[in-house]
């Protein structure tokens, strides 16, 4: 069977490929402090050597559509381009092409439904920085087929975090009984608090560090206990308007498993929003 | 009132750089071609099979043409389309970098919990 050789969550800062790629005046002033803790992140996923990565995020207004909205989809192609116009435009994204796995894509589409999940799937995905983010920071060269899976945090009416922390449980068990030989890592990136278009955006910190704090203990023990007790649609509108993005980090510890310790947890305090970045190994560390 | 419309508005405008600049430059000119043409394609769909009921409220009408964005924001409209489309709009014309998103909270500063509700 497949082996889950690491289980990753984090945020995905779509201003992070500008932040390290610039130089000189452009150069932000917590770009290298930034660049020092993703290279240690992405040190965590080349020690497990994967062979495919599965990658969870959430399409952000860019394919999927309101007449036509999923609420769990995974691409089943062999091939996805990547980024669109308006990432370009405003976070300076590069365009991207990645390889697709199909034969894991179909595996888990059908497993998946077969185990309560009608999920929708797309065989021509153009994926968006919730998937190309955690490329570059964690294997920008790219040469790893994928399986996207996207959820929806973004268009009300969404799942329940229950549901997020099923899928991730399902996800992972499905990709564990897999019968293939492969290596298999299973990356997911969410938020912590965040607003977009609101009174709180964009201030010296995330808008509310009390909430991430919190989350960032539940993520890194594995307090899927907590976590679903102190968690709703409705809280989550109370750290940042966009704070639904932290759905992906539960479905994410629901693949990692309930009271799994992550192996690395780091953060890093940024204006607006905070990064953290996690990772599983579940056998030995490499 | 229709946020979907809205938002359909917003989304159709930000994914196309020929649009985001007419909008600029034009608003009231593009949110009236936009409601006549585009309003009621629907997006997998060919021209012969668009919808025949899509229109905006005088008022939302007015708050597009105007780039009134506090106002869309209180209608309901989806704030990562409202946000996005706006930096685009307007991020130019400030000096500082976040100037522009920064105003943006500012003037969305008297709201407190709950905001407007963007469900469709």
């Amino acid at each position: 069977m497949a082996q889950v050789v690491a289980v990753i969550a984090s945020t995905h800062h779509p201003f992070y490929y500008r932040a390290s790629t610039s130089a000189g005046d452009d150069r932000p002033p917590f770009a290298d402090e930034w660049v020092a803790k993703i290279g240690a992140f992405r040190d965590t996923l080349t020690r497990a050597r994967p062979d495919v990565l599965v990658m969870v995020g959430s399409d952000h207004f860019h394919q999927l559509w309101l007449d036509n909205m999923p609420q769990f989809l995974i691409g089943k192609a062999p091939f996805y381009d990547a980024n669109f116009y308006n990432e370009e435009r405003e976070f300076g994204l590069p365009r991207m092409f990645v390889s697709g796995h199909e034969e894991l894509s179909a595996y888990l589409l059908r497993e998946g439904m077969d185990a309560g999940f009608d999920l929708a799937f797309s065989n021509e995905l153009r994926i968006d920085h919730s998937i190309t983010c955690p490329l570059i920071t964690l294997r920008p060269q790219a040469d790893l087929p994928i399986v996207p899976v996207y959820t929806n945090i973004f268009a009300p009416p969404l799942p329940q975090p229950k549901r997020f922390v099923e899928l991730g449980k399902t996800i992972r068990r499905l990709v564990e009984s897999w019968p293939s030989d492969q290596r298999v890592a299973i990356i997911g990136t969410g938020h912590l608090s965040l607003e977009l278009g609101g009174p709180r955006q964009f201030g010296p910190h995330g808008p509310d560090p009390v909430f991430d704090r919190q989350a960032v203990e539940w993520i890194a023990t594995g307090d899927l206990t907590s976590a679903l007790a102190q968690v709703s649609l409705d809280s989550l509108w109370l750290p940042g308007n966009a704070t639904h993005g932290f759905m992906d980090f539960m479905l994410m510890m629901g693949v990692a498993g309930e009271n799994a310790r992550a192996d690395h947890v780091d953060t890093l305090d940024l204006f607006h929003t905070m990064e953290a970045y996690f990772t599983w190994y579940p056998r030995a560390a490499p | 009132m229709s946020k979907y419309l809205l938002d359909k508005f917003l989304y159709t405008i930000d994914r196309d750089p020929e649009l985001v600049e007419r909008y600029r430059q034009d608003p009231r000119g593009t949110v009236e071609w936009w409601e006549a043409e585009r309003a009621s394609l629907i997006l997998n769909c060919q021209q012969a099979e668009r919808s025949t009921w899509l229109t905006f409220t005088d008022t939302e009408r007015e708050a597009l043409a105007t780039h009134d964005y506090v106002t869309l924001f209180e209608l309901g409209s989806h704030t990562f389309l409202l946000l996005t489309l706006f930096i685009a709009l307007f991020e130019r014309d400030y000096d500082e970098p976040l100037a522009f998103q920064r105003e943006f909270a500012a003037r969305l500063g008297h709201w407190t919990l709950p905001y407007p509700d963007i469900s469709t």
